[in-house]
């Protein structure tokens, strides 16, 4: 899969071909749809007043000026929505404290009420005519504010003034996950002990398409219709009705359209989009709404925002025997809808990282500060994860005077140990570690490393090669592991094929593609279980109308989740099918295959097409009494564990040593994602990852003053990676089959960026033989390093 | 005020506030909604269209400056019957995801291409700075560029 020369389209379009996607057609020809190409006829433009100051008391609001100004139509402000009977923001997921508490809520109304706790936090919203006068409004809008003290440092946050009352230490849990006293029995017997103190540094996630939405209410039926910007429209038709309550459910259409990216920051549910359909049908015409981008740094939810302090413990041969971890997670100014389980479920259950580790324990701190919240961005949770073990093993191996791939190999899982149960609560099905390890080694040419780094010396850089051996759990989720581990629903995955009468195929899945190619892949699925053609199947997604339920794409859960859901419902499909089919050729069912869309009577050369099938099923002519007409079966598939996606990164960087540039000369991936749907798509994946795992490793950073003011606002100050910032990237696989979904597939959308940064920065501390330095890895940064400051 | 101008080689004339941008002009009233606003900042390039035959950044043209151009958005190099060579590139590399940033990408691309004969996979990297993508890592977009400028050195018209 590493080299895909240009080639013409293959006959083959089934599993494992290259097919090209047919959702570019539109793309490239400018004829995407989203939500922002959308428009209603008297539709009237939405702008939000949003607070400047990062903590304060909202004491009043005077809206007359913005009422004068021709165009305005109306001003809504937060207090008016939680008057009017609307339930707060949920976040999904309980977490626990390891005293058994419950976690501590902080109070989120849909807009800030009577006190805002983050810059940019919207507390009232004007209506007018253009979008020009609606953002002329929103400086007419006079407010008093009581300014209040804001805890923005996550460091101290916890000594700090408490934002909310009854939430002590600005604490919304303290979590636990582990053995203490075993791994503290570990440490005391360890012959040698590294420690390594590390940040994961906020990122903002920055789709390339804002946030939008369109808000509509029909009159006549009392129906409303949200286009919006959601990697899960079902899960926001959900919270907005059962837990906003806005509408009830079957009053609610959400539709999804053409959506571009997501990464995360676009599965939760916004303040804008809720008062924008809540208004619709107040106001009782459509609302649109789209952020600038300046909104989008300041209110879409951030990611990542750790700091950590790690202690492995070795024998003295180099096994590791101990990992213990202690961090502190910034939550931001509220619980987003992940937002509690992002640092905990999805991060502590994965410091076993690829190897044999018996004792782990991690504390985990959840922590409010005077900033925009933090959920799941690209990886959430396993790349912070990562970024600790595979940190921590590297230093332990420099400490050791050992070669670091050695090292890993040393303690890795190996083939025979699967299942392998964690002391982290997670079971890894199947893997096979040391060959992407291998693979990635001979591929970077790990011996030839020397050679390299001395002819980069003569140029004046100095050169630095990093791993990042990673795994991550994804296809979330198995509900009862999930449920048990408290997250408020299951994350099983809804799929319904309906065989059209002239055999066309339709595909209604649950799951959303805001690029990840659903409409090719899923196609090719279906396509070669049903043995149709591929260009007979179409895929529908994103618009709670047509399809009954779904969970959504997040977390590397589409194939594993949606496609399974895919799978089962066509086994339903081939086995009233093969009803019919016998039926038709006077035969029992028993004595009827069904091969490459062909039902065949067992010896004898009898056979019906599905096509043949279906068409009897809707024109039933000579058709069984028992069975109902018609051919179309849906299926929700609940996982039974998660995904363990597996593999080896490798960086090498070139550092400029009189600039203090840090850039990355090449990458290697080696990945094992189970089988492979389309290799095209999943090299992509990869490659996006890993641009992200870049940009955390080399330049981007979310950072606020000591007032809690955005300061990298826009990109002109948030440095987000261009192409002349990356190479070309090196990319493979190996294949352990998933054990446990029937396509035997692990999922590939966040590992890029799982890996990479810990990759990126062992190469830069290898590079400049520091220990310390810390992500992003700017040229300041790396300068002041090499000069001792 | 009244401009006239050409939109992929139609006659247009239009009557929008002086401070309007242009593709304030192509999404609202020319209905062309393919170029794309990606930022606020002039940075992202996906709002890139060809003006005069020279890529610019449409997020940074005022109504006034249209006064008798002739403006080439996505819409107006090819369609799917018929794509030019770039739009069909993208494809076949992969070179896009989620597609937001797809539009200005190969409206960059091609101006990119034409300008340059004999370009280079670092020289496509360095002349895409301005434009942004956060799904693809530019890998495949390079790649596709990088067989447009082989098949067609001198020019890609």
């Amino acid at each position: 899969m590493s080299d895909l020369a240009s080639q013409a389209e293959t006959e083959y379009q089934g599993i494992g071909a290259p097919v090209r996607r047919r959702e570019d057609l539109r793309f490239i020809t400018g004829d995407g749809r989203y939500t922002d190409d959308i428009n209603q006829p008297g539709q009237l433009y939405a702008a939000f007043c949003r607070s400047p100051y990062a903590r304060v008391r909202i004491d009043n609001i005077d809206a007359s000026e913005a009422l004068a100004l021709p165009g305005v139509v109306a001003v809504y402000t937060g207090q008016q929505l939680v008057d009017d009977g609307l339930g707060d923001l949920p976040c999904g997921w309980m977490v626990k404290s390891k005293d058994g508490t419950d976690m501590m809520s902080a109070p989120h109304p849909p807009m800030a009420a009577t006190v805002a706790n983050y810059v940019g936090e919207p507390y009232a919203m004007v209506l007018a005519e253009t979008v020009q006068i609606a953002k002329q409004a929103v400086e007419l809008v006079d407010t008093d504010f009581t300014e209040l003290n804001a805890v923005v440092d996550l460091a101290h946050a916890s000594g700090s003034e408490n934002i909310y009352e009854g939430i002590e230490n600005n604490l919304a849990y303290e979590w636990a996950l582990g053995d203490e006293d075993a791994t503290k029995m570990a440490f005391a017997r360890a012959a040698h002990v590294t420690t390594l103190d590390l940040t994961n540094n906020r990122l903002i996630p920055n789709a390339l398409e804002p946030r939008a939405c369109l808000g509509m209410y029909e009159r006549g039926t009392g129906d409303y219709t949200l286009y919006t910007t959601s990697q899960n429209p079902h899960l926001e038709r959900l919270v907005l009705s059962a837990f906003v309550q806005i509408a009830p459910e079957h009053k609610l259409r959400i539709i999804a359209p053409d959506v571009g990216g997501g990464f995360g920051s676009k599965i939760f549910i916004y303040s804008e989009e809720t008062t924008v359909i809540w208004a619709a049908g107040k106001i009782k015409r459509p609302i649109k709404w789209v952020a600038d981008r300046s909104e989008s740094f300041l209110a879409d939810a951030h990611g990542r925002d750790h700091i950590t302090r790690a202690e492995l413990a070795m024998d003295e041969m180099g096994r590791f025997t101990g990992l213990r971890v202690k961090t502190t997670a910034n939550l931001g100014a509220y619980l987003s809808t992940f937002g509690s389980s992002v640092p905990t479920y999805l991060y502590g259950t994965l410091l076993a990282g690829q190897y044999k580790t018996p004792n782990i324990y991690v504390e985990v701190q959840g922590t409010y500060t005077n900033t925009a919240p933090v959920d799941a961005y690209r990886g959430a949770g396993r790349p912070e994860a990562t970024y600790v073990v595979e940190r921590i093993v590297d230093q332990a191996a420099r400490e050791l005077g050992k070669d670091p791939a050695d090292l890993r190999r040393m303690n890795m899982i190996q083939p025979e140990d699967f299942p392998y149960e964690t002391p982290v609560a997670l079971t890894y099905d199947t893997g096979n570690y040391e060959a992407s390890l291998d693979k990635a080694l001979e591929m970077i040419n790990y011996a030839g490393f020397e050679a390299r780094q001395a002819q980069a010396a003569e140029r004046g850089k100095r050169r630095g090669i990093g791993l990042a051996c990673y795994i991550e759990a994804c296809g979330l989720a198995p509900s009862k592991l999930a449920i048990q581990l408290g997250a408020g629903v299951g994350l099983y995955e809804s799929g319904e094929i309906r065989m059209n009468p002239t055999g066309s195929v339709s595909v209604f899945t649950g799951s959303h593609s805001h690029g990840q190619g659903h409409e090719t892949t899923f196609a090719q699925v279906v396509s070669d279980k049903l043995g149709v053609g591929y260009e007979d199947v179409e895929v529908i997604h994103g618009d709670t109308g047509r399809m009954e339920f779904g969970l959504g794409t997040y977390g590397s859960r589409s194939l594993a989740v949606g496609g399974s859901a895919l799978i089962v419902a066509a086994e339903k499909i081939i086995e009233k099918g093969r009803k019919i089919a016998a039926h038709m050729m006077q035969a029992q069912v028993d004595q009827v295959d069904f091969e490459n869309g062909q039902f065949t009577l067992q010896d004898s050369n009898q056979s019906v097409s599905i096509q043949e099938v279906a068409f009897a099923a809707y024109v039933p002519a000579d058709y069984p009494d028992d069975l109902e007409p018609g051919l179309t079966e849906k299926a929700f598939y609940d996982p039974n564990n998660f995904t363990y996606p597996a593999g080896t990164h490798v960086a090498e960087v070139e550092v400029d040593l009189e600039t203090g540039v840090v850039q990355l000369v090449d990458f290697v991936a080696v990945d094992d994602f189970g089988h492979i749907i389309n290799p095209l798509i999943v090299d992509g994946q990869v490659h996006g990852g890993v641009a992200q795992g870049a940009g955390q490793a080399l330049m981007e950073h979310g950072i606020y003053d000591e007032y809690g003011q955005l300061q990298t606002g826009s990109f002109m100050d948030y440095t987000m990676p261009r192409a002349d910032d990356l190479p070309d990237f090196r990319v493979d696989t190996t294949v352990t089959p998933c054990t446990h979904n029937p396509l035997g597939v692990k999922g590939c959308g966040e590992a890029g960026a799982i890996g990479s940064p810990a990759a990126i920065m062992n190469a830069v501390t290898h590079a400049l033989g520091n220990k310390d330095i810390s992500m992003p890895a700017t040229p300041e940064k790396v300068w002041r390093a090499i000069r001792g400051e | 005020m009244k401009v006239s101008f050409k939109v992929n080689g139609q006659a247009r004339e239009i009557d929008v506030p002086p401070n309007t941008l242009l593709v304030e002009v192509l999404r609202g009233a020319l209905e062309l909604t393919g170029t794309h606003v990606g930022c606020d900042t002039s940075q992202c390039g996906a709002c890139t269209v060809h003006l005069d035959g020279r890529a610019v950044k449409s997020c940074t043209v005022l109504a006034p400056q249209l006064e008798g151009v002739e403006v080439t958005t996505i819409e107006g190099i090819g369609n799917s019957d018929n794509l030019h060579p770039m739009q069909a590139a993208f494809r076949e590399c992969h070179a896009l995801q989620c597609g937001f940033c797809t539009p200005g990408m190969i409206m960059q691309a091609i101006d990119l291409v034409e300008q340059n004969p004999g370009l280079d996979k670092q020289a496509i990297r360095e002349g895409l700075e301005g434009n942004i993508c956060r799904c693809t890592g530019y890998h495949n977009i390079v790649r596709a560029i990088a067989s447009v400028a082989q098949a067609q050195p001198a020019s890609v018209k």
